[in-house]
């Protein structure tokens, strides 16, 4: 399990496949918040999102933020929500707008190994609930579009040492999620048969 | 209303506006020692990198005065009034409600609450029926505890409700809780609190489970069958290898909490309630002239 520090968004496919599930990454550069309202409006909606999202690496967030008077917006607590309610996006955020990586908490099921391995992408695990962490982490909020889907927002922050992440899903195939849920189907058969 | 009332009142008001925020902020020591320990546990690469990030974040939150987890949650009190507390839970009710407002506004916090079919924003954490209040009556005393539980939607859509039959027994009880939280995997942000509730009917056994998580985590019930079945089925969910974040490793739970009531013949309810790793909880006992004790746990 090898340690990487990766900056998005990334114009090297490489960067992405030379990264294994189990991994653990560190990003700098830009990261892109996202959430279910906003990837509904996107491609339920059919609205072109405003921002381009080539390379990009996205968060699965909803952040608590402060406006101030100059319309800008100042971090309050920045965390990471539940992935697994927009793993449908997954094929059209990386074969339409070219993105690369997806962060998020608790994974994605096994519906994204197969979009992931053929786009090149990757999943990031985050540690769920180290909000207070991660705040640390986004040195600003450069961007804000679609303001009235707050806090449901598309978000551009500048990150400083973002992590530590875990590679969940790589580009090659492999799912840690898929690993582990498997595993513990087998050890429930064997737990049931002595109860 | 009379003056002593309306005193009152804003007492419960303040308390409430107070520990919503200092839950956010500031986790119990009970979770902070089952993290330390589960810490100690963990062999997996992941799981440890999972759990140091934790601990790490905790800090930070104390340090910086930040809140642990950007999810303020649904609101949800606990109240044990006392039947000679002299403000009625209408007046409670309202309090609670205030507060939870005036804490939202005030620091200010992310705003959860939504219309249920519309999904637009009803206020600040609050709307129809938010906040969520459990009431306990107590007779013979004249005081109030009030706990806050902020609740993250993470691990509240980990929820589950099987109504088996008296043939499963016990048996099945254990494997819909066990099938429960393999299938929840890394979603709830283990390891967190495991909440079973037993008996009862379909939605007390839920508000039950909902109980048990926002117990002081490894407290055990005083009925000495349904502490056995706590012990056993926290050892056996360790057994499954799902890990912190669902990374995989050894610790996947951190405690399992169960509340039970007795049923109708024909019905064995389980309802499971996930609480995650940042299990936040605050309480306080105001008396009946309006004193506030922060620092009572119940």
């Amino acid at each position: 399990m090898a340690q990487h520090e990766v900056t998005f968004p990334i114009t090297d496919e490489r960067e992405i496949l030379k990264l294994r599930a189990g991994d653990e990454v560190t990003v700098q550069g830009h990261v892109i918040g996202i959430r279910d309202r906003t990837q509904i409006r996107i491609f339920d909606q059919g609205v072109e999102p405003p921002m381009d999202l080539r390379g990009a690496f996205l968060l699965h967030t909803a952040p608590g933020v402060r406006k101030l008077e100059d319309g800008r917006y100042e971090k309050v607590c920045i965390g990471t929500t539940t992935s697994a309610r927009m793993v449908r996006f997954t094929e059209p955020l990386g074969a339409k707008y070219g993105v690369r990586a997806i962060c998020g908490k608790g994974g994605f099921p096994d519906d994204a190994i197969e979009p992931m391995r053929k786009l090149g992408m990757i999943y990031f695990a985050i540690v769920g609930g180290a909000a207070a962490l991660e705040t640390t982490q986004i040195e600003e909020i450069e961007e804000v579009a679609w303001e009235e889907l707050m806090p449901e927002c598309l978000w551009k922050f500048r990150v400083k040492d973002f992590g530590p992440l875990t590679v969940g899903i790589d580009a090659h195939g492999n799912s840690l999620y898929h690993d582990v849920q498997s595993a513990a189907q087998e050890k429930l058969k064997e737990i049931y048969a002595r109860l | 209303m009379s003056v002593v009332e309306t005193d009152l009142q804003h007492v419960v008001e303040d308390a409430a506006a107070h520990l919503y925020v200092w839950a956010l902020k500031d986790i119990p020591q009970d979770l902070r020692d089952a993290l330390a320990e589960a810490q100690k546990r963990e062999t997996s690469v992941p799981g440890q990198r999972v759990l140091s990030t934790i601990m790490k974040n905790v800090g930070i939150a104390d340090d910086e005065k930040n809140l642990v987890c950007q999810d303020t949650g649904i609101a949800v009190y606990t109240c044990r009034v006392g039947e000679h507390f002299p403000l009625h839970p209408t007046r409670i009710y309202e309090a609670l409600k205030h507060g939870t407002e005036r804490a939202t506004v005030e620091h200010p916090l992310r705003s959860n609450a939504v219309h249920t079919i519309t999904r637009e924003n009803t206020g600040p954490n609050t709307g129809y029926r938010l906040p969520i209040v459990h009431w306990e009556f107590i007779p013979d005393w004249d005081g109030l505890d009030v706990k806050c539980v902020p609740k993250g939607s993470g691990s509240e859509n980990m929820s589950f409700l099987k109504m088996c039959v008296p043939a499963d027994g016990v048996k099945g009880i254990k494997q819909f809780v066990l099938e429960s939280i393999v299938g929840a995997g890394g979603k709830p942000c283990p390891p967190g609190i495991v909440g079973v509730g037993i008996g009862g009917s379909a939605d007390y056994a839920m508000y039950l489970a909902k109980e048990a998580i926002a117990r002081p985590v490894g407290t055990r019930n005083s009925d000495p069958i349904v502490a056995q079945l706590e012990d056993e089925l926290y050892g056996l969910l360790n057994e499954t290898g799902i890990g912190p974040m669902g990374l995989g490793g050894d610790v996947t739970v951190l405690q399992c909490h169960i509340e039970h009531a007795d049923t109708h013949m024909t019905l064995n309810p389980v309802a499971v309630n996930y609480q995650c790793w940042a299990a936040r909880r605050a309480s306080a006992h105001i008396s009946a002239d309006g004193d506030t004790d922060f620092d009572r746990e119940f």
